[in-house]
């Protein structure tokens, strides 16, 4: 099966670079997943898993605020942040989860709806993560 | 003659601890110089990536507008100031903060600019001339990460989007090596030098390329904020190192010079001493 390179990579440093079969990415307007020589394109990522498959292994990947840049021998997905399960502190994204479900319960403006919103979407993929992983 | 001495002993003594103390801190800046330079270099593909996406965006199709890449016209302007939290670091901050009053001082009133500040010393600077400060960030760590900056750079670039102020200026301290570096007024919103360099790609954007811009320049901006943060940190390590590195050779010519001057005091001394004494003897004889 051909193979082309993936790098991931955020503002902190380089997480990922290897040769990989397939990425499944989740972009705003729905899931795909980018094979070798997939025409070049770019689109923004949901707060979402990315999944890689390599030689009939699987990983798993948190992202979020990120982008994927498809080019013609590589793919470079840039998000703020990604992490592969283990570097995952599931105490931490609980507390966050906990954290955002009490903002959004309580009476906010629409600003801290939102950020308290996308915090709880960051800690559940997290967990979801974490728990595949 | 003996009183002197004392007091010449006490003065190397505490040389010798002032010393000790720069030069720890010189080795301990030389440290972590090494690393803010590696966290440096860590960003900047993200950078560059960003940058390039961004540049074939906007090149792609003339048509393409976006608040964030039109200059309108100045009523109000924004100042992104990036401080440390310490002193002891020679010109570091004296530098950064003096180009900033040179920028006020064109301003004709305080209603013409904001200011966002990074560092305890920038903080204090405007807090004692009374000029309000839109938000700050204290306390920050040696090697920061983006959501530890990602608020006050998310702040600072969506006042812009907002029509807050029409110009977002960063001012930082931009690193050459240990011993250089410039402070700079960069102008960071909005946009402008952004014609793409190296490799032409024609991408197909998902939905479209406005939305795909919608994303990326706000993204694009704060990453241009985190990586002068970055820099303006191995600027800091490196005027400490150098600033620390000078205390300590001048700590060293003073113990010198003191050192000289006890001895020959110590001199003077005995050889009066022997003088008392031999006139003491011929006296009795």
């Amino acid at each position: 099966m051909s193979t082309f390179t993936l790098e991931i990579v955020t503002p902190e440093r380089k997480v990922y670079a290897e040769d990989v079969n397939m990425v499944i990415v989740k972009g705003t307007e729905g899931e795909l997943g980018i094979l070798a020589n997939h025409v070049p394109m770019v689109t923004p990522l949901r707060i979402s898993s990315i999944t890689i498959k390599k030689d009939r292994t699987e990983e798993i990947i948190a992202v979020s605020g990120g982008f994927v840049e498809v080019r013609k021998d590589k793919v470079v997905i840039l998000a703020e942040s990604a992490e592969l399960p283990h570097a995952i502190d599931e105490a931490r994204a609980q507390a966050a989860k906990k954290r955002a479900e009490q903002r959004l319960g309580g009476k906010a403006d629409e600003y801290d709806f939102r950020r308290a919103e996308l915090a709880l979407q960051r800690a559940m993929n997290r967990l979801a993560v974490k728990q595949r992983g | 003659m003996a009183k002197g001495m004392r007091e010449i002993k006490r003065q190397i003594k505490s040389k010798q601890n002032t010393k000790q103390i720069t030069k720890a801190m010189e080795m301990v800046a030389a440290a972590k110089l090494r690393r803010s330079q590696d966290a440096a270099l860590a960003a900047r593909p993200y950078t560059e990536k960003i940058r390039e996406v961004v540049a074939s965006i906007a090149s792609s199709g003339g048509s393409i507008k976006h608040p964030m890449l039109e200059t309108r016209e100045v009523k109000r302007t924004a100042y992104l100031v990036i401080t440390s939290d310490r002193g002891l670091a020679g010109g570091y901050n004296v530098n950064v903060l003096r180009k900033v009053s040179t920028a006020l001082r064109e301003h004709k009133s305080a209603n013409e600019y904001s200011i966002f500040v990074i560092g305890r010393k920038g903080r204090d600077f405007f807090n004692r001339r009374g000029i309000p400060i839109a938000e700050e960030v204290t306390g920050l760590s040696d090697s920061p990460s983006f959501s530890d900056i990602k608020s006050i750079a998310a702040a600072a670039v969506q006042g812009f989007e907002a029509g807050k102020y029409d110009e977002l200026y960063i001012v930082y301290n931009q690193f050459h090596n240990a011993i250089t570096q410039t402070p700079v007024l960069k102008k960071l919103l909005p946009l402008a030098d952004l014609e793409s360099t190296g490799s032409k790609t024609s991408y197909e954007y998902e939905p479209t390329p406005e939305d795909v811009l919608n994303v990326l320049l706000p993204k694009y901006a704060e990453t241009v904020i985190y990586s002068a943060i970055l820099e303006g940190k191995a600027s800091e390590f490196g005027a400490r190192m150098t600033a620390m590195g000078n205390a300590t050779k001048n700590a060293t010519k003073m113990i010198a010079g003191l050192t000289l001057t006890y001895n020959r005091a110590r001199q003077a001394a005995i050889t009066q001493e022997i003088a008392e004494i031999v006139g003491g003897a011929n006296a009795q004889q």
